[in-house]
Parts: structure tokens; C-alpha cells; sequence
């Protein structure tokens, strides 16, 4: 067995039973691993139409075949099952060593089942696997329970735990690892708190093997030279991380504030990448293998914690209109405290500004904390009220969507398939629309982060504006990014590589023979799964679509000025390309051809 | 004609955030960027106003120019 472990650790929470299962090397050959292989097993055993948080629901977290090997980024997980916030498939992605550890611990797979009737924790050790009482540790934030499980079950141990808001079914929480690392978005945090499930820890002392060490060794260095050279992942990614992007994107004025509202923020200065370099970061962090590095630690007063990314930054500052970093800083540890996903409560939060702003929610509803745009201390308390679910905190865990729906205002909800939407406002960026419009888990950038073309210009750049071609490059994009997910690799090596290079990687740990156009084929069958997965979940075409603001109000000023989302101009060459029908259902024949 | 210059990232050190000066009429990118010494190639995205640029394409009056080296990732 080369690359993979081929086993699957099967845990039903009704019997407490523990599974040892032989990997599906079929299965594993066709969808690789991660994100392609958990969808299948994911597809092939649970109802689409399942209730997200009922029992009948499962978990999968997976890796891929180069999780743990010598591979760059080779530390990545991902966490399968239905979605509570968009009733779509859910596949959230987290780095960290978490993945590589419970590679070394001897599996590819951990399948949840069932429900416990009281909290639980998954203690590893490498074949040794307990389910133990969670008691105690139900109820505390996500440091304290990786501290006390460390001294519980050994310091090795790496944690995975929910905080609070996965215990309270917040449809916006998040399963988080190795403290402030976090497998984020479309509330799969509150899946396992749905089965009572706190924590997993792991202790793996294996590594496993390697089909051509040799061949291996060579390509690892070409591929680590190829991501030093490229100035995104050798210089920019570890000199600002993700932060750097606020002014470029606030420049192209697509940096949404106010809740989408404008597309410039003036005081991006104040939140931008270049000031957090300048004020609170202590130092730069990486993910298991990896030579990019892209992770900050920041200090604020006496608080100093992991991150916050560019995503987050923009959450809570632009789009709440709120310039104080410090106090973004804050609220970005308090998400990971709660384990809460950091796009969908800022954005949420940005949310409930507008409602506020509309008269909608009133002020005795806010505790003396008013929901005001620019408000910087209420991106803090609402942050904290919303994973403990306290007063109009309950309402804010839903997430965006549901939380307008409660006012008779949807529309202030930001988001595709009620998933709410990241950084980037396509009425200036024409292919992220398309891309966020098809994503098969709702809006999301990096199921194709079609931004390194039109904004960064890699591989090349192509203009922002243009409709021409962007069709064809979100699906490549899509494809892509599905095998990167699958194979376990972290998606920002895609500034530095390309298809065949992920193949040139692959082969000699698994000993396949996998071309560029292979990996590209395996991603398009992915993607087709999942489709088709959500499509039985009753998804329909009219779900591909953006938010009406998007497609109907203007940017009012700056670099995007007078734009609005063309996605109708785009979505039926799209389907073409994908070979599905003009509803958005793949047909027959591609299916065959594709062998799903 | 009065121009100004936005520098970003590691295009900071030394030259400052921004700039706003006075300026030839027809002085293009190209010129700017030799006048702070900074090389095209290390340039990844040049913007006029909000949109992507053209080096040697004359700027206008009132124009502002961004300049960022490669970085990225979101
Ligand atoms: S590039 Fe950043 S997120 Fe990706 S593996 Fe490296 S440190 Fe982790």
C-alpha cells in the first residue's frame, strides 16, 4: 500500500462500536482521496435528502494519499457530510498537522455515525482507538479543551474539537484543529455536535509508504525550488500572508463594505496587510510541510492568538464598515474560540447591521450593543453572544440567510445557497461570479479562486471585466481544485503549479500514472458527484444564481464603478462545457463518460 | 500635470506609501517606475484609476496610479 493507509476507521455512536475497514482502492483509483473519495462514500451511503442534523447524517473527515508523505503542504484534512446551512454536500478543508498525524496514526478515513446520548470524545493511538466521556469538556472554548485534553491523553496528541457554537448547532460553526486552524465553512462544526461528538485526538508514530522514494525526493525539490521562484508563494504569501490583498482588492474597488453596499472601503489602510505587518504580527506560521509559511500570529493588549487572514479582515472590518484591526484581531480569535466560522459570522454580522440600518431589528433587541456599521466593539460581543446563542445571538447562528428570513429581509443575506459570500465582489471580478454562482457548496472562493487570473494574473491575466472564456476557466479551476483537495495539498501551491505537476507528485507515492489531463478528468468527476449529490438533495438550477444585489444594484463609485454581475451571460456555456443539460443536470452521457 | 502614486507592499521600503507630485505632461507607468527605480518585472498588477493599466499609455490629470508586487492568496 503506497501513499494511502488503506484503512477506514468506522465509528458508530449509537453501539459505540470502533470499525477497522479496508480502504476502497477501487473507489480511492477513481476519486483519489479527501474531498473526491469521502463524497463518494458519502453519496454511495447516505440519503441526500437526510435532515443535516438528524442522527442518520454522517461525518467523514478525510485525507488524501499525500497527506503525511514529503510532499509540500502534505498536513490537510477535510471534513464531508450534508450541510446544515446549505442542504448541499459540505467538504471544509484545514491544515494544520491534524491530517498528517491521523495518517500516521494508520488511516485515511474517519466515518462518524449515529449519535451518542452524551458528549463523547475520540482518543487515538495509533490501532488503539477509545470513545471516552466528554463531560468535562463539553461547554469550553476550543483552547481550553485542546489543553485539557493534552494533558489527558499526552502532549503528542493532536487535537480536533468544536467549541460552543458546534455544541449549540450553530449552522456557521466550524470543526477546528491544532487550536486556530480551522476546516470552516457550511457548518460542519454543528454535525458533530449534533452527534455529540467534542473532540477526536491522535496520536500516530507511522508514516506511510512511498511507492518511489527516489523519484519522490527529486520532484519534491523541483516542486519546492518551483515555490520558492514564484513571487506569490516565495515572497508574497510569506512576507504579508493573505492580508496583502485587502488594498489590491479595495484598489480594484470589489472590496465589498457595508454589507456589499459599495465596493471601497476608505479606510482599507487602516485594516490592510501592510499595517498588520507594521503593528500586531509576531510572527509568521506554516501548516505541516510547508514551505510557504502564509500563517500570522498577531498580538493585541495582552490577547495573542493565530491569524486573522484576509478573509476574516475583511469580514469584520470592511464589511462591517469597522477600521479598528485591533479589535478585528479580537473578534477573529473569539470565532476561533467559539469555533465559528470567521466569513459567515462577520458577514452574518454584516448582515444584521443592514437590518438594523433598515429599522428592521430594533435596539431593545441589541443589550446595549448597537448593530451599527462601524460599530468596532460590536463585532467583538456579537461574535461572543452568537456561538453562545444569547439573545439575538441565537438568531445570528443561523447565519445570514435565515437570520433576514426572520425579518421578512432574505435579501440582506449575502450569500449562494444561503452560504454566505467571501471577499471578493464580482460585479467587479466577472469569473469569481460564475464560479461562486456554480459552487457546489455555496458561495465559496476557493472552489475555484478564479482571482489569481483576473486579479493576480496567473498563470496568466486575463481581464476582470471580459465574459469571453471565463467559462472555461472556472471549470478548469473547479476540476483542478477538486484533485487538490483530494489528493490532500493545500490550494495556494496552485500559484506555483499546475496540473501536471500535481501528477508528477502523485505518481511516484502511489505508483499511478496519472497525466495532467488525467488529474483534470478526475476533478471534472468530482465535481459531478457532488452535483449530482446536491441535485438529489433538491437543488435546482434557479440556486445558481448570485445575491439580487449583485445582479441588479451598481457599484456606486471607484474601480468597478457602474458594474453589476453578468453571470446569465455566462451560466449556459458554463453547462455546456460541464455537459449538462440547459437545467444544470448532468446528462447521461457525461455520467458514463466519467464513469459516476 | 498632478498625478498620484500608490505603493504597495514591499514597494514601500524606502519610496513611502504615497506619493503626489507634479509631473511632465505624457510622462506614462514606464517613466514613474523608472523614476523610483523600481523594475517592471517586479511589478504584478499596475492599476490607472481602478483598472489594469498599459505601461507605456500616457497618464492624464488627476490620474492615480497603483503599483503591487507579486503577492496574493486569499
Ligand atoms: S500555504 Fe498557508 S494554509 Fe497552505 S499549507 Fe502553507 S501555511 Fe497552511
Amino acid at each position: 500500500m503506497y501513499g494511502y493507509r488503506g484503512k477506514i476507521l468506522r465509528i458508530n455512536l449509537d453501539d459505540k462500536s470502533i470499525k477497522k475497514e479496508d480502504l476502497n482502492m477501487e473507489w480511492a483509483k477513481a476519486y483519489l482521496g479527501g474531498r473526491g473519495l469521502a463524497t463518494k462514500y458519502f453519496y454511495e451511503e447516505v440519503d441526500p435528502m437526510v435532515d443535516a442534523l438528524s442522527k442518520e447524517n454522517k461525518l467523514i473527515i478525510a485525507t488524501g494519499p499525500l497527506s503525511g508523505t514529503p510532499t509540500p503542504t502534505g498536513g490537510r484534512y477535510m471534513v464531508i457530510t450534508k450541510s446544515p446551512l446549505t442542504d448541499t454536500i459540505a467538504s471544509s478543508n484545514s491544515g494544520g498537522r491534524w491530517g498528517a498525524e491521523l495518517k500516521f496514526a494508520g488511516y485515511d478515513m474517519i466515518i462518524l455515525e449515529g449519535k451518542s446520548d452524551t458528549p463523547v470524545y475520540i482518543d487515538i493511538q495509533d490501532d488503539q482507538v477509545e470513545i471516552k466521556n466528554a463531560d468535562h469538556l463539553w461547554g469550553q472554548v476550543v483552547s481550553k479543551t485542546t489543553e485539557l485534553l493534552n494533558k489527558e491523553v499526552g502532549e503528542k496528541s493532536k487535537i480536533l474539537t468544536i467549541g460552543p457554537a458546534g455544541e449549540k448547532l450553530s449552522r456557521i460553526a466550524s470543526v477546528m484543529n491544532d487550536v486556530d486552524r480551522a476546516a470552516g465553512r457550511s457548518g460542519v462544526g454543528a454535525v458533530m455536535g449534533s452527534k455529540n461528538v467534542k473532540a477526536i485526538s491522535v496520536r500516530g508514530t507511522t508514516k506511510p509508504e512511498v511507492h518511489d522514494k527516489e523519484a519522490l525526493k527529486e520532484v519534491v525539490s523541483t516542486m519546492n525550488k518551483q515555490i520558492k521562484d514564484n513571487g506569490v508563494t516565495g515572497e508574497g504569501l510569506p512576507t504579508y500572508g493573505t492580508a496583502v490583498l485587502v488594498n489590491i482588492i479595495n484598489e480594484l474597488g470589489a472590496f465589498p463594505t457595508n454589507n456589499f453596499q459599495t465596493g471601497v472601503f476608505d479606510k482599507a489602510e487602516e485594516i490592510s496587510g501592510e499595517t498588520l505587518a507594521e503593528k500586531y504580527l509576531v510572527k509568521r506560521t506554516g501548516c505541516y510541510g510547508c514551505p510557504i509559511a502564509c500563517g500570522r500570529h498577531c498580538k493585541v493588549d495582552d490577547l495573542e492568538a493565530g491569524g486573522p487572514e484576509y478573509e476574516t479582515i475583511w469580514g469584520f472590518g470592511a464589511d462591517c464598515g469597522v477600521s479598528d484591526l485591533g479589535n478585528i484581531i479580537k473578534a477573529n480569535y473569539w470565532c476561533n474560540e467559539m469555533g465559528l466560522d470567521t466569513i459567515s459570522a462577520s458577514t452574518t454580522i454584516a448582515a444584521g447591521m443592514e437590518l438594523y440600518q433598515r429599522g428592521l431589528i430594533k435596539d431593545d433587541e441589541l443589550d446595549g450593543t448597537p448593530l451599527e456599521f462601524g460599530n468596532s466593539d460590536a463585532i467583538i460581543e456579537w461574535t461572543k453572544k452568537m456561538g453562545l446563542r444569547e439573545g439575538l445571538g441565537d438568531k445570528l447562528a443561523e447565519g445570514s440567510y435565515r437570520l433576514g428570513e426572520s425579518y421578512g429581509a432574505a435579501d440582506v443575506s449575502m450569500a449562494v445557497k444561503k452560504q454566505e459570500l467571501p471577499a471578493y465582489d464580482p460585479r467587479g471580478i466577472q469569473g469569481q461570479g460564475l464560479a461562486y454562482a456554480t459552487s457546489n457548496r455555496g458561495g465559496c472562493h476557493v472552489r475555484a479562486y478564479l482571482i489569481s487570473p483576473e486579479v493576480l494574473g496567473l498563470p496568466e491575466k486575463l481581464d476582470r471585466f471580459e465574459l469571453d472564456g471565463k467559462p472555461q476557466w472556472v471549470k478548469t479551476f473547479q476540476d483542478l481544485t477538486a484533485s487538490i483537495d483530494s489528493l490532500g495539498l493545500c490550494l495556494f501551491t496552485s500559484f506555483a503549479m499546475g496540473a501536471g505537476d500535481y501528477a508528477a507528485m502523485y505518481n511516484p507515492v502511489a505508483g499511478t500514472d496519472h497525466t495532467a489531463d488525467s488529474i483534470l478528468e478526475t476533478g471534472d468527476r468530482i465535481w459531478n458527484i457532488e452535483r449530482l449529490f446536491n441535485m438529489k438533495a433538491g437543488l435546482k438550477k434557479e440556486d445558481d444564481t448570485l445575491p439580487k444585489r449583485l445582479l441588479k444594484e451598481a457599484l456606486p463609485e471607484g474601480g468597478s464603478k457602474d458594474r453589476l454581475a453578468l453571470l446569465d451571460q455566462m451560466l449556459p456555456e458554463y453547462y455546456q462545457l460541464r455537459g449538462w443539460d440547459e437545467s444544470g443536470v448532468p446528462t447521461e452521457s457525461k455520467l458514463k463518460e466519467l464513469g459516476v | 500635470m498632478k498625478l498620484t502614486i500608490k505603493l504597495f507592499a514591499t514597494l514601500r521600503e524606502g519610496r513611502g506609501k504615497i506619493l503626489e507630485d507634479e509631473y511632465p505632461a505624457d510622462t506614462t507607468p514606464k517613466d514613474i517606475l523608472a523614476s523610483l527605480k523600481i523594475e517592471e518585472k517586479d511589478v504584478a498588477i499596475l492599476l490607472v484609476n481602478g483598472v489594469d493599466g498599459e505601461l507605456d499609455k500616457p497618464l492624464n490629470d488627476g490620474d492615480t496610479l497603483s503599483i503591487f508586487p507579486p503577492v496574493g492568496g486569499g
